[in-house]
């Protein structure tokens, strides 16, 4: 069978499984009703633009179309790892965008130039679904790394204030709470990567494969997204942590609590 | 003759000088300490009393580093402390919070525990001071083994006291230490802090908040008042 092509009735068909949703919304009164419509409404109209957006670039691929995207994805994907989490601080949004932006770039580049050896270096085709996976999985591993990061700071406060007037230094009190983040910051890849293929088959493993590629290659690609992942959420959230660190703990060695903020 | 002369200047000199520091909260907008002056002679103690909220926590705080003051010094043996320096001056310093926190592990555990801390690596725990200090609290040999999580509140500032008081710091910084204590572990947290300043031969001294003012004069030979973040000398007025 060769690739078949989705029309727009076909899609209706698809769209008209929600009503599964919404039909389980009204009998168990789950009261989603709203939520669903708008979910349905934005899966629609944001892939389509996405489509849209893509088939432009792909046409037009010069650089200077393709590295302005690649930025506002990057800048929108920080953003957002900021905006979770119950706490925040002064300064949070910076550090978010600066720990996705550089770590995302540094993997997607060791990805794109030394192992796929993508031709032009801004192949749009390579270089914007790539980007956008490892962008994906390290705006999580971001936010809740610094999601747990000032957690712990607030729930070991004294133990934190204990080793700094037993003379230990900021890192010696931050040490314990800077592990448990980078380790929470790490733990959905790690997660993803024991199970991957045999609970799940990942989504752009399935798409190649629809597409007509044969297995063992969209295999070999999936291999390396995967690594391409866990590395860059690693680096990610230990440089998440360590900005959090810098904020919350002064150079003189003093743990500055109040800068912390309980978000509304 | 110069022995003589210099062990007088290093009795006269003050341990911590403290010139004009005050602090104010993270708003800026209220003052938790009005500009202080004090000095802290080797030998002094020295309690402080005062309504809760007057800034007692404050000014041990302050003196120990733990807070930036707005303004001010803090001179150790008339030095200023510079970042850096910091960990090395709470090593000297120490405060005690009301609040004891113990580490996840044995007792013996959380004695090891500063002994791991850069600032102290160059000194080894030692087992025979530790169980001294902790025979003087009532507590024998087996009580080193019991889990942190398993004490009592008394037991566990105990535990925190002997911590400290192993390291055999110049200064102690008591932040009403027994007030959420039975007066059995108050009594022996007060004997413990005795028995470390007598051991100084006159070369050690703490201030020590509480706001029982039974304990006040029981533990400081001089009396100071904390009053809206005003340090006060003598009695409440």
């Amino acid at each position: 069978m060769n690739y078949q092509n989705l029309s727009a009735v076909d899609l209706g068909i698809a769209a008209a499984l929600i009503l599964i949703n919404g039909a389980l919304s009204v009998m168990l009164k789950l009261g989603l009703e709203r939520q669903l419509f708008w979910a349905s409404v934005r899966t629609v109209v944001q892939l389509l633009a996405v489509g849209y957006v893509l088939g432009w670039v792909f046409a037009n691929a010069h650089w200077y179309v393709v590295l302005p995207l690649m930025c506002l994805m990057t800048l929108v994907a920080g953003i957002s790892a900021a905006g979770r989490g119950k706490r925040t601080y002064a300064g949070q949004l910076i550090d978010s965008v600066i720990s996705v932006w550089s770590s995302s770039w540094l993997v997607a580049a060791i990805g794109l130039f030394v192992i796929i050896h993508i031709r032009p270096w801004y192949e749009p085709q390579y270089a914007i679904p790539i980007l956008g996976m490892i962008l994906g999985n390290t705006l999580t591993a971001v936010s809740l790394g610094i999601e747990r990061m000032t957690q712990e700071l607030v729930s070991g406060r004294n133990t934190i204030e204990m080793i700094l007037a037993l003379g230990g230094t900021r890192w010696e009190a931050a040490q314990y709470a800077a592990r448990q983040a980078v380790r929470a910051g790490m733990m959905p890849t790690l997660n993803q990567m024991t199970v991957v293929g045999i609970v799940s088959l990942p989504g752009m493993m399935t798409g190649q494969v629809l597409a007509g590629q044969d297995p063992e290659s969209a295999v070999r690609y999936q291999i390396m997204i995967m690594f391409l992942i866990a590395a860059g959420s690693a680096l990610g959230t230990v440089c998440a942590v360590l900005l959090t660190f810098r904020r919350l703990f002064s150079a003189d060695h003093r743990f500055m609590i109040h800068r912390l903020l309980t978000r509304r | 003759m110069l022995s003589s002369t210099l062990s007088l200047n290093l009795a006269t000199e003050p341990l911590i000088d403290v010139r004009q520091l005050s602090r104010v909260d993270h708003t800026g907008a209220t003052q938790l300490l009005n500009p202080t002056d004090f000095a802290l002679m080797p030998g002094a103690r020295i309690a402080i009393t005062g309504a809760s909220g007057s800034g007692k926590s404050v000014f041990l705080r302050a003196l120990a580093m733990l807070d930036a003051p707005v303004s001010g010094e803090i001179l150790w043996q008339s030095n200023p402390v510079s970042s850096d320096m910091i960990p090395a001056y709470r090593t000297h310093v120490c405060y005690l919070s009301q609040r004891p926190a113990l580490i996840e592990g044995s007792v013996l555990e959380n004695l090891q525990f500063p002994y791991t801390l850069k600032s102290l690596r160059k000194r080894t725990f030692n087992l025979s001071v530790a169980s001294d200090l902790m025979a003087k609290a009532g507590k024998d040999a087996s009580f080193m083994d019991k889990p942190a999580g398993d004490l009592s509140g008394g037991e566990s500032q105990i535990v925190a006291l002997v911590r400290t008081l192993q390291l055999e710091p110049q200064v102690m910084l008591f932040d009403e230490p027994t007030s959420a204590l039975d007066p059995q572990s108050a009594a022996a947290v007060e004997s413990l802090v005795l028995h470390w300043f007598d051991a100084g031969a006159g070369s050690r001294a703490y201030i020590w908040v509480s706001h029982d003012p039974q304990q006040a004069r029981r533990m400081g030979d001089r009396h100071l008042t904390m009053v809206k973040g005003v340090l006060q000398t003598g009695d409440e007025a």
